[in-house]
């Protein structure tokens, strides 16, 4: 069978201006060109983009969800970083 | 202090009973894994080899409009072949591996495109009862326990309905139109009703994968009760077309609240299943074609961007 597949991308795409890149999924490319072209034809065939970022998906680093607990703890008890933990009289108005 | 004592895979279930999400570096059974990329790639696969029936009536398609719809449904299917292919890469198959098993045989696609679409109705009823069809087992798939996968199938599920109702369009066309139009319409019908039936896979007492699948979450509901679902939609659809459903047991029952409905003959059901049907290798040896004739493309477009990003570091 086939030896070499095209190298993988994910695919982000805006889906009107003014919001930010989402990733929508992943497609198989030669180049970053096709990738694009790909992308357009696979998740654009109902205008659901205006733009569009490819990254090869080798070059996408990832936190471990093994770690997620050690690695995110640190702003769990860090209420004071809400606005809701302080009390403001209720005579201050604009606050 | 319980869920320290909870195995890996008690915890991973605990994860699933509460409806949170598995993600691709979460750690997950083998068995999980497996199953899987079994049912992702069997519907990566069943999209892919759906194109074949449909592509067979894009040029004889009977005006300009109903060819650029069918054009665009055939561009759909790849499109779904492809998100779905891409979610079961996540489970760390690769894309080589799964058309190598397409193309052994090793890897089932669903047996509804073995069978021949012969008139131009046949595009009717494969969007309205196939498509139809498919719906129901698509759409609890949006609420599945794998991530990539629920958030594939809610972009399939999103694009599937207007598959159907083409398909529904076509039949009321063909029913508005002359007799013989209407008995087009009537002779696909009786071809694709059993076969459709056949879609939800074998009786739920015939399904020994399936409790272990619910208990995943990768399964909703089961063959059974999809397919008396789909019965409960489509009788009164095909009465609205003034069709007549091919089986004579056909017959509202009031105390159930559903249609009764006669036994699929499960003997062309696997003999379809094991390869016999009227067209497994028709369809079969069109991808390999397909596959093998497109590898000096793949080829090409690799070594011209080997070329191209060479090009571009000697001017760099």
């Amino acid at each position: 069978m086939n030896q070499s597949e095209w190298p993988l991308w994910e695919v982000f795409i805006r889906s009107k201006q003014g919001l930010d890149h989402k990733h929508v999924g992943s497609l198989h490319a030669a180049d970053a060109q096709m990738a694009i072209q790909n992308a357009r034809d696979v998740y654009t065939r109902r205008q659901e983009g205006i733009s569009i970022w490819v990254v090869e998906s080798k070059h996408v680093h990832a936190s471990n969800p093994d770690d997620a607990e050690a690695f995110f703890d640190p702003a769990n008890d860090k209420v004071y970083r809400h606005p809701t933990f302080y009390q403001v009289p209720d005579s201050i108005k604009h606050m | 202090m319980e869920t320290l004592e909870m195995t890996q895979e008690e915890q991973f279930q605990a994860r699933i009973d509460a409806d949170v999400r598995i993600e691709p570096k979460d750690w997950m059974p083998d068995a999980y894994r497996k199953t899987l990329i079994r049912q992702i790639s069997q519907h990566a696969h069943s999209e892919l080899v759906g194109m074949l029936p449909e592509g067979n009536w894009i040029t004889r398609a009977p005006s300009l409009k109903r060819k650029s719809i069918l054009l665009s449904k055939v561009q759909d299917e790849a499109g779904h072949g492809l998100y779905l292919y891409s979610a079961a890469e996540t489970l760390g198959t690769t894309r080589d591996q799964m058309l190598a098993d397409l193309h052994s045989g090793k890897a089932k696609y669903s047996s509804i495109f073995n069978y021949p679409t012969l008139s131009w109705a046949d595009m009717g009823c494969v969007g309205w009862l196939v498509d139809g069809a498919a719906i129901l087992n698509q759409v609890p798939l949006c609420r599945t326990s794998y991530g990539p996968y629920a958030r594939a199938m809610v972009r399939v599920c999103k694009e599937e309905s207007f598959h159907q109702r083409q398909g529904f369009e076509i039949m009321q066309t063909l029913c508005e139109g002359a007799p013989e139009q209407k008995a087009m319409a009537q002779e696909a019908l009786n071809r694709w009703w059993w076969p459709t039936l056949m879609m939800f896979g074998p009786k739920d007492e015939d399904s020994p994968n399936t409790a272990q699948s619910m208990n995943w979450r990768i399964k909703r509901f089961t063959n059974d009760e999809l397919r008396q679902k789909f019965v409960d939609m489509m009788v009164p659809q095909a009465e609205f077309l003034g069709l007549t459903v091919p089986d004579p047991l056909v017959k509202w029952n009031e105390a159930r609240q559903a249609y009764d409905f006669g036994e699929v003959n499960w003997d062309e059901f696997w003999a379809v299943v094991k390869g016999n049907g009227l067209c497994n290798r028709d369809r079969l040896g069109a991808r390999v074609k397909a596959h093998e004739e497109g590898a000096w493309v793949r080829e090409a477009a690799m070594a011209h961007a080997a070329k191209r990003a060479e090009r571009e570091t000697a001017a760099a």
